[in-house]
């Protein structure tokens, strides 16, 4: 039977742990805020380089670019976004084990190449011992950058260009709102129709409808009335430009993908600190609910007690 | 008929900067500074780096835009930038200060640990800042007697 100390001890315990975890999901609703700016922020451009690359596409002889050119998919490069910290419930464990899946899948003679993104994805292929052609950390401890999305993308399109891989798919978190993150596999290289293909890679993890955000559209081309086959004036040959926009098109869709990562790493970690918040409030309450009772089932003894000696004089 | 506004759009993969309809414009093209007005014809190009205005009714706003694209339909301008800012939003002390970086740089030639290149482009840009900072009039921005030179744009 516990003493009235050890209760007291341990609720202390929990009411810290407490404090920790709320003081977790207030900096992430926080840093989620920002993150989710950042996400919609980065669509516009998005949006406009596939309705300026199409357009482009339309008009002038699309000819055939190292980017585009498909291969039979041999060797395969697989780009995995996880986190670099945990405590952010599945988030991780989710990303992790869909890319395990698909290196498993893809195992076809060749061994499928891994560039990981983010401490966790990587400790986890390292410990599996898995060969990782490149890795980065600590993309996410400040606000993710364009820069560091050009970096990963050359990296990629060397790759590419050098045949080295037949085929780039990314693996990460998709935001979806603050209480779901969707896993998407896509396609990156070589570039599809100018439009990557989507794969679905798991389902949704439902939401309370009363926190649901309006569905996130995936940047979307701006409604436009048909702007007419005219050819364009250039100012350098279309190759050349096509040359320059391509690469582009990479970069911004490893930067959108770390971005919607950053803010689903976010949400999840929200989520899981206020489960954990409300985890803690529960412990606290069956305690104190045990330690008065410990309380008085003390008092009623010692009432026996003084009772009884007194009946016994 | 032609149209008489065009419906301009300035974004970096950081964000949008300008949604607007404007009446005229000018943009660092590749081989140079282009004015478009509404109903040019189609054009595609590359940008260097520079100074983007444009103007609204009597009003003109400037920005500072780095590489990307433009493309002009008769009704509309997109702006794909690098990087960019509006006018109002640099901060001329940095500026000033990139621009002493870069030209204490330039007078060590021949040093090896300098790369040349590199100091060139950085006094371009901050150059262009101060020169837009300083037409944006926007606060901070240079007092008069304190203009810089034009900067020559690269070749």
């Amino acid at each position: 039977m516990p003493t009235l100390i050890d209760f007291r001890r341990r609720i202390r315990s929990v009411k810290n742990t407490q404090k920790i975890t709320r003081a977790m999901k207030l900096v992430s609703a926080a840093k989620l805020r920002r993150a989710q700016e950042r996400v919609f922020s980065a669509r516009p451009y998005a949006g406009q380089m596939l309705e300026v690359l199409r357009s482009l596409a339309r008009r002038a002889e699309v000819r055939r670019h190292p980017l585009l050119a498909v291969r039979p998919e041999e060797k395969v490069l697989l780009l995995l976004l996880s986190g670099d910290k945990g405590l952010c419930g599945p988030f991780n464990t989710n990303v992790i084990r869909l890319a395990e899946r698909f290196l498993e899948a893809r195992r076809n003679g060749f061994e499928p190449q891994l560039i990981t993104i983010g401490k966790k994805g990587r400790d986890f292929f390292r410990r599996r011992r898995q060969a990782l052609a490149a890795e980065h950390i600590n993309l996410f401890v400040r606000a993710v950058e364009y820069r560091q999305a050009k970096e990963i993308a050359s990296q990629v399109i060397d790759l590419y260009t050098r045949q080295e891989t037949d085929a780039v798919y990314l693996i990460y978190n998709e935001f979806k709102s603050i209480l779901a993150q969707r896993l998407i596999t896509e396609k990156l290289l070589p570039i599809e129709g100018i439009l990557p293909t989507r794969v679905e890679g798991g389902a949704a993890v439902p939401g309370k409808e009363a926190y649901e955000r309006p569905p996130t559209q995936p940047a979307a081309p701006v409604g436009e009335a048909p702007t007419g086959e005219v050819d364009y004036i250039y100012e350098q040959p279309p190759a050349e430009l096509f040359d320059r926009l391509l690469p582009r098109h990479v970069e911004v869709q490893v930067y959108r993908a770390l971005l919607e990562s950053a803010a689903a790493e976010q949400a999840a970690r929200m989520t899981a600190m206020d489960a954990a918040t409300g985890n803690a409030e529960e412990m606290i309450e069956r305690l104190t609910l045990e330690m008065n009772k410990a309380r008085q089932a003390q008092i009623t003894r010692e009432l026996i007690e003084i009772v009884s000696g007194a009946a016994a004089l | 008929m032609l149209p008489t506004a065009l419906e301009l759009q300035i974004v970096t993969p950081e964000r949008l900067l300008v949604r607007e309809e404007v009446h005229e414009l000018q943009v660092p093209g590749r081989d140079g500074y282009m004015g478009i007005l509404p109903g040019h014809a189609p054009l595609l190009s590359e940008l260097q780096m520079g100074e983007l205005s444009y103007r609204k009714g009597n009003h003109w706003s400037y920005l500072t835009v780095f590489w990307g694209f433009v493309e002009v339909l008769p009704h509309r301008v997109i702006v794909l930038a690098e990087t960019g800012e509006r006018g109002e939003e640099i901060d001329v002390e940095r500026a000033q200060a990139a621009r002493q970086r870069a030209e204490e740089r330039l007078k060590r030639i021949g040093d090896p640990e300098v790369d040349l290149a590199r100091a060139q482009v950085a006094l371009q840009r901050a150059l262009i800042r101060l020169q837009v900072a300083a037409k944006a009039g926007g606060p901070g921005a240079l007092a008069p007697g304190r203009l810089p030179e034009e900067p020559t744009h690269v070749p």
